[in-house]
């Protein structure tokens, strides 16, 4: 019942799946247990051309349509490790986006190639201690001095925030403007006077998330991405794009647990029989697969209207709340169905349950979607 | 993705008739507890009951997001009775004779269907036996050229002033393996029927029905003997899925009731669309909706495409019903004490709703039909 994906875009999923079978699955514990994912991760994503997928030819992508980035949110939502699919996505569709999207030539010859490669993993800095979903409140600055940016201030929860190579920072080029003084600058990271802390989560442990200090960092003009003062705008842009891959990862995450959770239940026996002919249960399953269904059916639907131009900011809103809702209940529920299992480690529904729990609060927390949608709907309000 | 030019104009031209000759009667036919039989012969003039049926017919024999369309838009107009009979009429009644019943049943009935000369119901369901269709006690003992029937049924939608009744009867054995359709005459001598009170649903003549000693031409009989149980499994994907798209659409239709209202109802010196909790509440339901929505037209263009979606639309009658169910409590708090008055549609909305979870399988038996699909990987 699916109208959505190709019969090669269905091809590139089945070889994606793979490679992660046997590349990727079986360190993913020793990635977590590390607190972070090594550097050869993102070269072999590059090495099969999945990092470029939708970039163009011309600076070493494949020049494929959205479908398969959304194919790659979709299956990197399955590996049972919201850290790994974290460090991939955070290079790929927050700062590679930007580069494709709005940098200029020079700047997409320098970075997406090597981008594309796996060999420079980037990472997009926006969030502040005191500005998150508010962006027009950031205060890290950037300030003219000839033919250098001058960067001070700091970033905080930064996906790939330690060891990427390089930075799009967010950074206030006209703090007299609110929302319109914000550029996006890339920053090199061996450039002097950058600085990252590695943060201790809650869950996403083989994601490494940093914070990061700006300290009269030189960055040269040269380095800006589009238009000065245009980056609350490119912000906005792509936001459509990362709350469609966030809803993307969290529904087949879902679908994974639901997976597992069955096959578990029907292993495990309670009062001589197995516990997936308890009614209680079966409902439960029966409800959360509904569930998920329908969020599948709506993810991919945006996703075509995505791929064919269309704006689409109510709808990714809309997606990312409820997939991330959807995906914390999930969990919770399958969870239960373990029992006393569903709580070690050594039965990976204890991570999706805790990796889960960040869904709702990043790229947006869902009261920020809330108030997004409520002003389309209730408003009239256009983005 | 789901509707063509052509679509959009259907809707526009079905709106303008529901707006024209239906919704300046509704608050009369809620009051009167039945729909004028008025109604059937200009749905049929219009060319509405037959766009899913073959031309020799009458009908236009057009794809089933047609059907879908029709679905949603008898369910803005304030009056789940008035839809349910409608789809009890296209989406219930006709469908059996259509797909199972012989040449001589769909000339005789579909052709006056379709023109709105007369309208059927459905009627499986008895006192003791509900979406346990295997349960059924109405019995049809074969008599020469004809069956004697008796038993009775009940809920049934249109069930007192429909001129025909698809009737679920037991031929056989026990069981499932036992079941017949008839198709039943009104007039027929033995056949009675009696209005049930309900809590909403108001313009639906839902009845109990009678068959004392009814003698019914063999000839009635749908498709082949003791194969009822088979045809109605069948055909309740399609119950459901209509089901859905009612749903949805009255929730639909409900938050654009309530969004005008909470536009110009004023508290506190603003006007309460301006409170956030309540602007928190519908960006939620405005959600679900549209998703439910998208997942409806999905499965609509899948069964119209021929695809089996027994699972799907049982997802999607649960989560759309269930939903409605929702839509409805939080709209109605949203109107505040005008939402407990009669004056406001809301009110009705609200009621009518309610049987969305248990008519046509209730929540539990789809849980059960989902479950038995996702836990135990049985197919149907």
């Amino acid at each position: 019942m699916s109208f959505y994906y190709t019969e090669e875009q269905e091809l590139f999923r089945k070889s994606l799946q793979d490679f992660l079978k046997k590349e990727i699955l079986p360190n993913i514990d020793q990635w977590e247990e590390e607190r972070q994912t090594p550097r050869f991760a993102w070269q072999k994503f590059g090495d099969m051309g999945f990092l470029g997928v939708d970039v163009s030819e011309e600076y070493g992508g494949s020049g494929l349509d959205f479908g398969y980035h959304a194919i790659m949110a979709e299956e990197l939502g399955k590996t049972r490790s919201g850290g790994f699919g974290a460090a991939i996505m955070g290079h790929v569709s927050l700062a590679m986006v930007y580069l494709e999207r709005f940098a200029g030539h020079e700047i997409k010859q320098k970075y997406l190639p090597k981008s594309c490669t796996g060999e420079w993993i980037g990472c997009l800095a926006v969030t502040e201690p005191h500005a998150g979903s508010d962006v027009a409140g950031i205060q890290t600055k950037a300030v003219r001095d000839g033919d250098y940016y001058i960067i001070n201030g700091s970033k905080t929860f930064i996906t790939n925030g330690v060891y990427s190579d390089y930075l799009i920072v967010a950074a206030k080029t006209n703090p007299e403007m609110k929302s319109g003084g914000i550029s996006l600058i890339v920053v090199d990271r061996d450039t002097e006077g950058v600085s990252a802390t590695k943060l201790k989560k809650l869950g996403w442990h083989a994601s490494d998330t940093g914070e990061i200090a700006l300290q009269d960092v030189r960055v040269p003009v040269t380095n800006l991405i589009g238009d000065e003062n245009m980056g609350f705008y490119y912000i906005m842009q792509n936001f459509a794009l990362e709350r469609l891959v966030l809803s993307l990862s969290a529904t087949t995450a879902c679908e994974d647990a639901l997976g597992y959770t069955l096959q578990y239940m029907n292993e495990r026996k309670a009062f001589g029989r197995k516990i997936n002919k308890f009614q209680v249960l079966r409902h439960r399953i029966a409800q959360l697969a509904t569930e998920v269904e329908r969020m599948k059916i709506f993810n991919h639907n945006i996703v075509k209207a995505y791929s064919e131009g269309q704006m689409v900011v109510k709808e990714c809103a809309m997606a990312k709340l409820m997939a991330t809702e959807l995906s914390d209940k999930v969990m919770t529920e399958c969870l239960q169905c373990f029992g006393g299992y569903g709580f070690m480690e050594e039965y990976k529904i204890a991570r999706m349950f805790r990796d889960s729990r960040l869904g709702t609060i990043g790229g947006g927390t869902s009261e920020i979607m809330c108030e997004i949608i409520a002003k389309m709907v209730m408003d009239d309000v256009n983005y | 993705m789901y509707f063509k030019e052509e679509h959009h104009l259907f809707r526009q031209s079905l709106r303008a008739f529901l707006d024209k000759e239906v919704m300046p009667h509704i608050d009369q036919w809620e009051k009167q507890g039945y729909v004028d039989r008025s109604i059937w012969k200009k749905l049929g003039d219009m060319g509405f009951l037959g766009i899913d049926y073959a031309e020799e017919y009458g009908g236009s024999a057009s794809d089933f997001m047609y059907t879908a369309i029709l679905f949603e838009e008898v369910s803005r107009c304030n009056s789940g009775g008035f839809a349910g009979v409608v789809v009890s009429d296209v989406g219930l009644s006709m469908p059996y004779i259509r797909n199972f019943g012989n040449d001589e049943l769909k000339k005789e009935y579909l052709t006056k269907s379709v023109a709105g000369d007369i309208y059927g119901c459905l009627a499986i369901t008895e006192p003791n036996a509900g979406s346990n269709v295997a349960g059924i006690r109405t019995k049809a003992v074969r008599d020469g050229d004809h069956y004697i029937v008796n038993g009775s049924k009940t809920y049934i939608t249109g069930g007192v002033h429909s001129d025909y009744i698809v009737a679920a009867v037991r031929t056989g054995d026990e069981g499932s393996s036992g079941i017949s359709l008839l198709v039943i005459d009104r007039e027929l001598e033995g056949v009675s029927a009696k209005t049930l009170d309900k809590m909403g649903f108001h313009a639906s003549d839902t009845a109990e029905i009678f068959f004392d000693n009814v003698k019914v031409p063999a000839s009635k009989l749908i498709g082949d003997e003791n194969m009822g149980f088979y045809y109605i499994m069948q055909n309740f994907a399609l119950e459901r899925l209509a089901m859905a798209l009612c749903w949805q659409a009255s929730c639909e239709d409900a938050i654009a009731y309530t969004l005008q209202f909470m536009n110009d109802r004023e508290a506190f010196g603003r006007p309460i669309n301006k409170f956030q909790v309540l602007r928190h509440r519908i960006a939620q339901l405005a959600s679900e909706v549209e998703r439910i929505k998208i997942f409806n037209y999905n499965v609509a263009r899948a069964y119209g495409d021929g695809e089996m979606v027994t699972k799907e639309c049982a997802m999607a009658k649960l989560m759309a019903t269930e939903l409605g169910d929702r839509v409805m409590t939080e709209c109605l708090q949203c109107f505040g004490g005008a939402g407990y008055m009669e004056e406001y549609k809301i009110a009705r909305m609200f009621r009518d709703s309610r049987v969305g979870r248990i008519a046509g399988g209730s929540s539990e038996i789809m849980c059960e039909l989902i479950a038995k699909m996702t836990v135990d990987a049985v197919g149907y």
